[in-house]
């Protein structure tokens, strides 16, 4: 994954400003209009996320068919699934209480401090001490994953 | 065209701030995510930067299979927190204004340098734990709101599917709970 072009960290951070500007306009990067809408006081979420999909999702089937590899990594367009097993329901189910307590999610965090949140450094610090804690333990276990978990 | 009155009031009760800022921002969100597959064919999530920046501070295998990504994830969040400050200088500022976007209530707005930013009300205990419960979830479930709910959904993954669903329904069972004990804001 290292660079293997001028472009490849400029790109990455245009497509990280946009990314960001889209969760700031959408107002994601605001707790409580997610716990709203987990409350069921406004309904709007899903089009920020099965909106974002769509696109994405377009672009992840047309590629392939286009070219066969990305330009500034030489990576071919492919799918790469995660593989299903039972820590996708139970970090699922962790990640649901937090969410639901919290109405904060990674990407949508980091777009909270860029509209002024600082007090999402709370979010952020806990975040990183839960994916400390996590790894930590999954690293005494010694249960290493057969696949290294891509791009989430 | 005559629209049912009924309909525009379900939707006014579903829908108290519109959808077009919902739409839209999600647009904007995938787009994020189709530049950056274009030119990389990495289609990227939010929540590996935990990881992928621990491995700067700590020697545990678990973080160290990052740090080939690192750098890029770490430009990559850059990016996110600087577009939330540029919605911040922008539409927050009410320096670009559209009927797309509906400002909205929530929480606080502050002005620093022109630029009208916001603070959430919702209490730092709850952020701090969520975040701990989010931070574990997201890697044990290896991914989150982006990673499954964009890139995964995006691709078809019956895994992300399974995820997104799983997710959805214990945070909506979860906030619930929060509310009815009363819990505010």
């Amino acid at each position: 994954m290292s660079d293997r072009h001028p472009l490849f960290k400029p790109l990455v951070f245009v497509g990280g400003i946009v990314f960001g500007f889209g969760l700031g306009f959408s107002h994601m990067a605001r707790p409580e209009v997610v716990l709203n809408f987990l409350q069921f006081e406004d309904l709007g979420l899903p089009f920020v996320m099965f909106g974002a999909a769509i696109v994405s999702g377009i672009a992840f089937a047309l590629l392939p068919r286009i070219r066969d590899a990305a330009p500034l990594t030489g990576d071919p367009y492919e799918r790469r699934l995660k593989p299903f097993d039972r820590n996708v329901l139970v970090g699922g189910a962790v990640f649901g209480v937090g969410w639901g307590i919290s109405g904060i999610c990674p990407g949508a965090a980091y777009a909270s401090l860029g509209v002024g949140n600082v007090t999402i450094l709370w979010a952020l610090g806990g975040m990183f001490l839960g994916a400390y804690l996590q790894g930590y333990w999954r690293s005494r276990s010694g249960t290493r994953d057969t696949v290294p978990a891509g791009a989430d | 065209m005559v629209t049912d009155p009924v309909l525009l009031q379900v939707a006014a009760d579903l829908f108290p701030n519109g959808i077009s800022r919902y739409a839209v921002g999600g647009l904007l969100v995938g787009l994020g995510t189709v530049l950056i597959y274009i030119g990389t064919g990495i289609p990227a999530g939010a929540s590996t930067f935990l990881e992928s920046t621990l491995s700067y501070v700590s020697d545990q295998s678990r973080f160290q299979r990052y740090v080939g990504s690192r750098d890029w994830r770490l430009v990559f969040t850059a990016g996110i927190v600087l577009g939330g400050l540029a919605f911040a200088a922008t539409f927050q500022s009410g320096l670009v204004t559209s009927s797309l976007y509906e400002p909205g209530t929530t929480g606080r707005l502050y002005e620093v340098a022109g630029v009208t930013f916001w603070l959430t009300d919702v209490q730092p205990w709850r952020l701090f734990v969520g975040g701990v419960l989010v931070g574990i979830g997201t890697r044990i479930g290896k991914g989150c709101t982006s990673g499954h709910g964009v890139c995964g959904v995006g691709s078809a993954s019956k895994t992300s599917l399974v995820g997104v669903l799983t997710f959805l329904t214990v945070a909506i069972g979860t906030a619930q709970i929060v509310a009815a004990l009363g819990v505010s804001p």
